[in-house]
């Protein structure tokens, strides 16, 4: 299952990370340790690994939202030294304001950076991405109207008005049911291709990194660190029903096995 | 296997309820029937009480004398007489400290929950300063500031800004973790996010503060004019007081109370207009 996926692997990276460490100052912990990682034009990346293990660390220092102890963080040959407009983040929880309507919200990144002229100006994209997403008759609606999948959604469209060059997603869809989440990856695969746009996911979920990514990382925790990479060539687009194929299910074994060598040590 | 459940019926058609919610007389009743009933027996024991002098007519008039003096008060305040000049200038009192201590506690508030500085000098005094009994100043403030209006509004808005300090401070730490990454990650700066995330945020727990400012500012004032007599219904109040004039006591007291319920009110309509967002789940979302 290694095999090398032609398409991405010939592109120009986007991200390029060079032994990337992190020390807690508070309590001395390692978080990360010698991380390598590239990430290239158009490829979906996803990294894995149990709850702890340094996944958040890496994409708030991918995001620039903390420096690292050591190593560098290129993206597009410029390092990453703080917030940049040509990243786009999602969380796990929508954190929607909830004074600003749904198009407010998405609006916000753009009213931050350029002021309330340029997200006035932005409105009509904004609503294409609400259509997009399929939520566009919600745009007057307030936060507290919504399901924690339509907000999801203007989550999405919020990342996506800068027009990012990457997208970096931590556990993006974890709090919402499994029917939801499970028709939201759908609709994240979708967006990706559409836009052919680079993704580096966290996530904790076998089956959600492997139906989503060309390139999965596990990582083992104390220290955080990158224990094996894996290409997925399994074609896109990609649909639920090839969870139930035989290649799906020889993945995630072998993921499974691995995380639980890791974890249990033996 | 599928229709077990429903066997046992089936057919006649019909079904005796055996459990089912019942809802307690007192939710059947509408509220106002139940605070009036309240209200009746109340006064219907203090009509007995005095009627049967239980207790002397100096110390506990009767509700028939103190609802004319009420009546009487109302048509001296409506003619624009003496005990007008008093109300209007307790409100002037409370009105001028309310305002006060908003400006200053919003401002200290601020200072404390958003800078470090604030945290780790300022804060210390202001929580030292706090546990003291703040009317004990009352005296300081009269020989400072005189038996005019402006050491009444002194002592009010010395009790009413603590309240409101520490609510502000509070509500600007009330922004999860989470709204704080997504501000960053947005590349909003400090200021920016102070304005846009924390002060909204906030915005539940500094009306919380408002409204314990609204009662402390009334209890200011009030004592203010117990001890720096001048003008103001309290004043009034400790002169009617002194010459056993019960029932004058008691409606100056109802009228007072007009007085903080409508700076109370006012907040509380302000803070429904403006947080229309807020749910009353969340912590500051009182009232
Ligand atoms: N601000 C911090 N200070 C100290 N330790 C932290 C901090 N943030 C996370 N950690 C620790 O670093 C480790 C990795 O955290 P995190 O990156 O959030 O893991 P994950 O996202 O994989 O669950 C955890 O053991 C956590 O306790
Ligand atoms: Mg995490």
């Amino acid at each position: 299952m290694a095999s090398e996926k032609a398409k991405p692997a010939e592109n120009r990276p986007v991200y390029q990370i060079e032994r990337l460490s992190k020390v807690y100052a508070r309590n001395r912990f390692q978080a990360l340790k010698d991380v390598d990682l590239t990430l290239r034009k158009g490829e979906f990346g996803a990294v894995i690994g149990s709850s702890g293990c340094g996944k958040s660390t890496l994409l708030k220092i991918m995001a620039g939202l903390m420096p690292p102890t050591s190593g560098r963080v290129m993206l597009e040959d410029k390092p990453v030294m703080g917030p940049r407009r040509d990243i786009g983040m999602m969380f796990q929880q929508a954190t929607l304001l909830p004074w600003k309507t749904t198009l407010g919200n998405v609006l916000l990144p753009i009213e931050m950076r350029d002021g309330k002229a340029a997200a006035r100006a932005a409105r009509d994209r904004a609503r294409e991405l609400l259509e997009l997403v399929g939520i566009g008759r919600a745009e007057n609606v307030y936060p507290g109207e919504l399901s924690g999948g339509m907000a999801q959604r203007a989550a999405i469209c919020r990342m996506l008005i800068t027009d990012p060059a990457v997208l970096l997603l931590d556990e993006p869809f974890s709090a919402l049911d499994e029917l939801t989440r499970d028709f939201m990856n759908m609709e994240l695969q979708r967006i990706c291709l559409e836009r052919h746009a680079t993704a580096f996911l966290v996530t904790h979920s076998i089956p959600e990194a492997v139906i989503l990514a060309d390139t999965i990382y596990i990582m083992d925790a104390n220290p955080g660190r990158i224990v094996e990479t894996i290409h997925i060539d399994l074609p896109r687009p990609r649909s639920l029903d090839m969870i139930n194929t035989a290649k799906f299910g020889e993945i995630v074994h072998h993921i499974r096995e691995k995380l639980g060598r890791e974890m249990y040590g033996s | 296997m599928t229709d077990q459940t429903a066997s046992s019926d089936a057919g006649s058609g019909q079904t005796d309820t055996v459990w089912t919610e019942r809802e307690p007389f007192i939710d059947r009743i509408p509220r106002w029937v139940a605070m009036t009933g309240l209200f009746i027996l109340i006064v219907g024991i203090w009509y007995t009480a005095t009627a049967l002098e239980v207790v002397s007519n100096i110390i506990l008039p009767g509700p028939k004398e103190t609802w004319d003096d009420i009546l009487f008060v109302g048509q001296n305040m409506l003619d624009g007489g003496y005990m007008l000049e008093a109300l209007i200038t307790t409100t002037k009192t409370v009105l001028l400290a309310f305002l006060l201590a908003m400006a200053i506690g919003f401002s200290l508030g601020v200072l404390v929950g958003e800078t470090k500085f604030g945290e780790r000098a300022v804060m210390p005094y202001l929580v030292a300063i706090d546990t003291m009994p703040k009317v004990a100043f009352a005296p300081l403030f009269i020989a400072w500031l005189g038996f005019g209006i402006s050491s009444k509004v002194a002592l009010a808005t010395f009790i009413a800004t603590f309240p409101i300090v520490v609510s502000t401070a509070a509500g600007l730490y009330a922004a999860t973790e989470n709204e704080r990454m997504l501000f960053k990650s947005i590349g909003a700066s400090r200021l920016q996010t102070l304005i846009r995330l924390k002060l909204p945020t906030g915005l539940p727990y500094f009306f919380t503060g408002l409204k314990i400012a609204a009662v402390g500012v009334m209890a200011g004032a009030i004592t203010g004019e117990f001890l720096g007599g001048g003008q103001g219904v309290g004043a009034l109040i400790r002169v009617s007081a002194s010459q056993l004039d019960t029932p004058r006591v008691f409606s100056l007291i109802i009228y007072l109370s007009f007085l903080g319920l409508a700076l109370f009110l006012s907040v509380v309509w302000v803070q429904k207009t403006f947080v229309f967002w807020n749910k009353s789940d969340k912590p500051g979302g009182m009232a």
